[in-house]
């Protein structure tokens, strides 16, 4: 059964609203091949979505279709099959930009989050060398000015900031987080300058599922002069997003988060700040005119994607996205909560687990992190996998927000739209086990 | 939860590796010691500092000495490791490294040898388990720089 079968013969699906039900949960696992296996002996309960997400035979399929028919390198040769190709991977970047309320034009791929994040920062510390002027000169950074990040940034939305604060001069600052690691409007208002140029936060905590603020943000940022940066891995496949609403300036997140590939992300540039920003990568396929002396550049995205691009990956993605909207964002972020309250009320009633991020009946995304006294996570993870149950453990490329909630690793339970109640149960009666296994518990 | 022979979590965490990480023998920083190396498993975060003192002569193997944060196995080596090495020339110390990285590459494929690795020998199991070799090593790896400081 394909998704558009089992989703679009009910028309109603997305206008029923609310979560989804344990019926049509059940129907869309039918559609993930990779849930459908044993581990260790246990049927598989995947609750590491947040790290990578499972595919749908749609996905898997229009990957495998794309290959065998049409693949050829995109925007060169005349050939037909150059010619499928081209128009693929661009109704692709269409298909991309309207889930996110942008234009095509606005989107460009990369290689994943890490690298769009990479990819503004060292766009920026090209403008602060004075790279793309007299364009680029808004964007560019001197001593004295500052970026402002959050204390619960993943390590991809804080060391690009810290490598752009060296190379330009200007000042790293961040916005301190609380006891359990969130922090409000007030916080952010308490450390924001009129000496801040850039704003980069994460939409939703990969470590706590807080969800910033964004509004308030973005109003701070754009008061100061500001731009601003959203890391919105843990949000473009969980909730409905739109960009353009939100008013960020640069978004990134990665196709394999969201029901895709692995080697595509994509990054969102609002198209005159995408404009304003000097290439990073330089080659084929994003130039105008080259001499042996100089080379003028193509507009926007093709600025950014120098060399042969993840074309599969992108047809693919798009595949992904359509999944994703049949069976409707809204419902699949309230899915999500639904089943986090379950796991935040239920870690919360064992003894010795700690959660952290947004105390129980506070938003939060679908995932929770928590703290087992006495035992390390990795012990945890272990004992999990043991009865086939996949979560994360670790500081989830986090450092800083652990150092900050006085631990050096949690375990991690991350839902998606595929998650089931009998996953989050078992996890549950698992945790509870763990203290006595390893003799914390006395 | 039961815990049978054929089970692979067992295996992993047998009794011995359990208890060494609770009860563990070595975990104190000493003020004065011959050498000091700090290791760190960047992938989980584990980290140890193992110290080393040795006879006047450079000899033998005193006292060894670590502190650390990080999970069962990882602690539980240095435990082991901390009641191996003490009294031990030092010409032994470095084989019985060598010896137990061998097994922890082997993929529970090498029988260890009881006379040569002691207590050791329990970490077998976790030769099975590749995303956990780091964590038993990470000692041996930190005692093994302190000697090389020395020769």
């Amino acid at each position: 059964m394909t998704p558009t079968e089992a989703l679009t013969t009910e028309p109603d699906l997305r206008v029923s609203g609310g979560a989804l039900s344990s019926a049509e949960v059940a129907r869309i696992r039918a559609d993930f091949p990779a849930l459908d296996q044993a581990v260790n002996g246990h049927p598989l309960a995947y609750l590491d979505s947040g790290a990578t997400a499972q595919r749908p035979w749609a996905v898997l399929d229009a990957e495998r279709r794309f290959l065998e028919t049409v693949n050829a390198a995109v925007h060169r040769g005349a050939h037909t099959l150059a010619a499928l190709s081209t128009e693929e991977f661009e109704a692709a970047r269409e298909t991309v930009a309207r889930f996110v309320g942008a234009g095509p034009e606005e989107i460009v791929w990369t290689a994943n989050a890490t690298d769009a994040l990479n990819l503004v920062a060292s766009g920026i510390a090209n403008a602060s060398r004075g790279r793309g002027a007299p364009a680029s000169e808004r964007l560019a950074l001197q001593p004295g000015d500052e970026i402002l990040i959050t204390e619960a940034e993943h390590h991809a939305n804080l060391i690009p900031w810290q490598e752009l604060a060296a190379a330009t001069g200007a000042t790293l600052r961040w916005i301190p987080v609380r006891d359990d690691g969130t922090y409000t409007a007030q916080d952010a208002a308490a450390a924001m300058s009129d000496k801040v140029r850039i704003l980069a936060f994460a939409h939703i905590s990969n470590v706590t599922g807080f969800v910033a603020p964004v509004a308030e943000l973005v109003e701070l940022a754009h008061a100061a002069g500001a731009i601003t940066v959203l890391d919105a891995c843990q949000s473009a496949p969980h909730r409905h997003l739109n960009l353009a609403e939100l008013g960020v300036d640069f978004a990134a997140f990665s196709g394999h988060k969201m029901l895709g590939p692995t080697g595509i992300g994509v990054l969102y540039g609002r198209s005159e700040l995408l404009q304003a920003l000097p290439p990073v990568r330089t080659g084929g396929s994003m130039i105008t005119t080259v001499t042996m002396e100089k080379t003028e550049f193509l507009a926007p995205p093709q600025r950014f994607e120098a060399g042969t691009q993840p074309v599969s990956q992108a047809v693919a993605l798009a595949e992904a996205i359509r999944y994703l909207d049949a069976v409707g964002p809204e419902r699949i972020e309230a899915h999500e909560r639904r089943l986090a309250r379950t796991l935040v009320d239920g870690l919360s009633s064992i003894p010795g687990i700690r959660v952290v991020g947004p105390a129980a009946g506070e938003p939060r995304a679908g995932l929770v992190s928590f703290d087992v006294d006495g035992v390390h996570a990795h012990d945890v993870g272990q004992l999990l996998d043991a009865q086939g149950i996949a979560v994360r453990v670790g500081h989830h490329c986090a450092q800083p927000l652990h150092r900050r909630l006085g631990l050096t690793a949690t375990t991690r339970a991350s839902t998606y739209l595929y998650t089931t109640d009998a996953d989050v149960d078992r996890l549950l009666d698992s945790v509870a086990g763990v203290r006595s296994y390893f003799g914390a518990a006395s | 939860m039961e815990r049978a022979a054929s089970d692979p979590l067992g295996d992993l965490y047998q009794q011995v590796i359990l208890d060494h990480a609770k009860r563990r023998t070595g975990d104190q920083v000493l003020q004065a010691f011959d050498a000091e190396h700090y290791e760190r498993n960047p992938t989980c975060g584990d980290e140890i500092t193992v110290q080393l003192v040795l006879s006047a002569d450079g000899g033998v193997v005193d006292e060894l000495a670590w502190h650390g944060a990080g999970c069962s196995i990882s602690m539980a080596s240095a435990s082991v490791l901390a009641e191996l090495v003490q009294g031990k020339p030092v010409a032994e110390v470095r084989s019985m490294i060598d010896s137990f990285r061998e097994l922890m590459r082997s993929r529970g494929t090498l029988e260890p040898d009881e006379d040569v690795l002691g207590d050791a020998v329990a970490f077998q199991g976790v030769s099975k388990f590749v995303m956990r070799v780091k964590c038993a090593m990470l000692s041996w790896v930190a005692a093994e720089a302190c000697l090389t400081q020395l020769a």
